[in-house]
């Protein structure tokens, strides 16, 4: 088996990477939340009928999923003439570019930035990127507020909350959890707000608009960056991105470098794949392009951040980097039983879902989150829905296998699991062994009453908790077959 | 036709019911069933959990036991899919190219049952007869690995008798998951107890599937709950008979 060494993993200690305790320990923390498991229930069911609705619309949405796999794949394959191109064409048109290699270089680089232009505030385009490196509290260690300006994320923010989904942060609250936050959190809020969407929706506008008009900073994300003309993309529903966009005098872009494009037509292939699977919608309502600067029009000042932050080690594993083309869209997490049932914080990680099980490892280092990619059961609905046709299921048995190679070295597999599999191999690689150990299997029948065995000792004992267990039958169906059909075959 | 029958370690040693169904069936039709001693697991296990070392003398196994079979059957879509998918990609992880081609070939001639009795043997009608209320859990690798679509209904509305109930949000896992059922055993048992949910919801007397790994799953929470639905492979229900089996 290959090893993966050399390359330069996301930092410890900053950032949103890394789940503080494995992910079943979370999980079943999670589960017992009833209110938890009916939000997702309600939310992940409702988004799905509607991605499948549009996307059954069109005839050749499997072409466009492999058109946009092979675009990334390209993409990848010569990523350092296309960010050095992107960086060229937008230096041209009067931007800065920065090169960031870790989460700890991104948020010197935009607080310096910031601080430069003496602002004490920011206001934010919802963004993964600024989360993954925990950008938001590097600022308000020095000194400076940024304002979340999504409204779902706005939630977050002011619920002191962490983002549970990609595209819906604050999918495990409900709109009764979500007038309280309000109430509690805006100053100025009318006392007598109910929960009626609208009504929500109206106490986050009044109170963001506010800070659009006040703010001379903005910090984006970015969702496409087309290198042939230093463009840069981002696709939104709510408006409040194109207000970040264009109002401040400064506008600060933070990207991970795998989201570069060659050129136009490449867009126009995400552009379809991108709405479909993430809202459900046929098109996005907000898509905000900008080259560099505009003498007299939106921001003078524009910087963008390339971030690598793991991103290069993951490109140097041949199966697993895939898992740059995610074009974060959320469709995997929305299709996902495990998901569904556990939501997002379990999984530790701004990226959860099963695309956070393969890409979180893969940044920070597989042994630095060891769980994730056992937390899935390979169903396989998530290869299904990626519109980019990441096949999440062979990468998270890829990072399993990564996880036992690099753990056996550092002696640390659990040892009753390393024994098991070492003595079932040994056992099934020789019939007659396989055949003895089937004997001696039938040594649990007293186990078992009327049929069904109800405790196992462990590690089997898991199982015995909720679902009873077969008695080993009388005859395996090797001895049948010779008793029935002799030796002749 | 002769048929060489990969049996699965887990229907060898705890399920032969399915072993024996699947070799009365393709017998009643005609076909002639071979069973190749040197048989034992396909190894999915070690390599869903992250051992793939230890699969790697599986994989040979598979191939040296198999490769001079011209059709294979597994009654089980997991095993198949493991046969077809994984083995060359084991092989290929460790540098074995003329191993991978050999598992490429075998996985070409191996078939989950359903796929067989269909596509290969071309018969939907198997002259069953099964008169109980039945719903059936398609199995996600027979889905969206084997992509098997509705052969195994196809297969089961032409027994008679049978009263085949839809199972609502059939797609769903089970929760099963191999060793996922283990380390994380409290979210399989979230997802086991929705199936059940829809399972009971169709009032049926048997759930069925073509995996004895998922049926042990749905079967084990059905049982520990003593709700009485009990959980029969696809196998067993196409073998039955009117004269018995």
């Amino acid at each position: 088996m290959t090893t993966y060494l050399g390359m330069p993993t996301a930092p410890k200690g900053v950032g949103h990477l890394r789940a503080a305790e494995p992910f079943p320990v979370a999980a079943r923390r999670a589960l017992a939340d009833t209110q938890l498991r009916r939000n997702l229930a309600i939310a992940t069911g409702t988004i799905r009928a509607k991605r499948a609705a549009v996307v059954a619309e069109l005839p050749d949405w499997e072409e466009l999923r492999s058109a946009g796999q092979a675009a990334k794949a390209g993409a990848m394959r010569h990523l350092d003439r296309y960010l050095e191109q992107l960086e060229t064409q937008v230096t041209a048109r009067g931007g800065t570019v920065h090169w960031a290699s870790d989460a700890v270089a991104a948020n010197r680089i935009v607080t310096d930035l910031v601080a430069a232009t003496g602002s004490r505030e920011v206001v934010k385009v919802k963004s993964m990127v600024t989360d993954e490196i925990g950008l938001n509290e590097a600022l308000a260690a020095a000194g400076i507020t940024a304002h979340e300006t999504d409204l779902a994320e706005l939630i977050v923010q002011l619920g002191h909350d962490r983002p549970s989904h990609i595209l819906v942060p604050a999918i495990h609250r409900n709109r009764a959890e979500i007038r309280e936050i309000f109430l509690r959190e805006m100053a100025d809020a009318d006392q007598a707000l109910t929960d009626e969407p609208a009504a929500l929706a109206e106490a986050a506008r009044l109170y963001l608009r506010r800070r659009f008009l006040a703010a001379r900073v903005g910090i984006s994300g970015a969702n496409f960056a087309i290198a042939q003309t230093g463009t840069l993309c981002v696709v939104e529903s709510e408006g409040n991105g194109r207000m970040c966009l264009t109002l401040p005098d400064t506008l600060i872009t933070v990207m991970g470098i795998e989201k570069v494009l060659p050129s136009w037509p490449d867009l126009a292939v995400f552009l379809q794949l991108l709405p479909r699977s993430s809202t459900g919608e046929r098109m996005n309502p907000y898509t905000s392009m900008w080259t560099g600067v505009t003498p007299g029009d939106g921001p003078q000042q524009f910087h963008l951040v390339l971030l690598d932050n793991g991103r290069t080690a993951a490109l140097a594993d041949e199966t697993g980097r895939q898992a740059l083309h995610c074009i974060r869209c959320s469709a995997c997490l929305n299709v996902c039983p495990v998901y569904e049932r556990v939501g997002g914080h379990a999984y530790g990680s701004v990226y959860p879902g099963p695309i956070g099980a393969v890409l979180s490892p893969q940044l920070t280092g597989v042994e630095e989150n060891a769980s994730l990619p056992y937390a899935s059961s390979l169903c396989g609905a998530c290869y299904e829905a990626c519109p980019v046709k990441i096949d999440i299921p062979s990468v998270l048995v890829h990072l399993r296998a990564r996880h036992v190679g690099e753990a056996r070295r550092e002696r640390r597999l659990p040892r009753a699991e390393a024994i098991a599999m070492a003595a079932a191999s040994w056992v099934m690689t020789e019939p007659r062994r396989y055949s003895a150990a089937q004997r001696s299997g039938r040594l649990g029948r007293p186990l078992g009453r009327r049929g069904r065995i109800g405790q196992l000792p462990p590690p089997l004992a898991a199982w015995a908790r909720a679902r009873d267990s077969p008695v080993p039958p009388a005859q395996t169906f090797r001895q049948w077959w010779r008793d029935e059909h002799g030796r002749s075959s | 036709m002769r048929i060489a029958l990969f049996v699965t370690c887990l229907a060898d040693t705890l399920y032969p019911s399915v072993g024996r169904a699947t070799v009365t069936l393709l017998e009643r039709l005609g076909h002639q069933v071979e069973f190749p001693q040197g048989q034992t697991c396909c190894g999915q296990m070690h390599i869903n959990t992250g051992y793939q070392k230890h699969a790697l003398p599986l994989v040979r196994r598979y191939a040296d036991t198999f490769e001079h079979c011209d059709v294979i059957v597994a009654p089980s879509g997991s095993c198949v899919g493991s046969v077809r998918h994984q083995h060359p990609m084991v092989a290929r992880a460790f540098g074995d190219e003329r191993l991978a081609q050999r598992a490429e070939a075998a996985g070409r001639a191996t078939f989950e049952l359903s796929q067989l009795l269909v596509d290969v043997l071309g018969v939907d009608d198997v002259g069953a007869y099964y008169p109980h209320r039945v719903t059936y859990h398609p199995t996600c690798h027979s889905l969206r690995m084997l992509r098997v679509g509705d052969r195994p209904l196809r297969l089961l509305r032409r027994v008679e008798g049978l009263d085949l109930v839809e199972l609502p949000d059939a797609e769903v896992c089970c929760g099963f998951g191999g060793t996922f059922a283990l380390k994380n055993s409290d979210t399989s048992t979230a997802m086991l107890a929705d199936k059940m949910r829809r399972v009971l919801d169709t009032r049926a007397e048997v759930c069925s599937a073509s995996d004895s790994s998922c049926l042990m799953h749905i079967g084990g929470g059905l049982s520990r709950l003593r709700t009485g639905v009990k959980t029969v492979h696809l196998a067993e229900i196409l073998a039955a008979t009117r004269a018995g089996t």
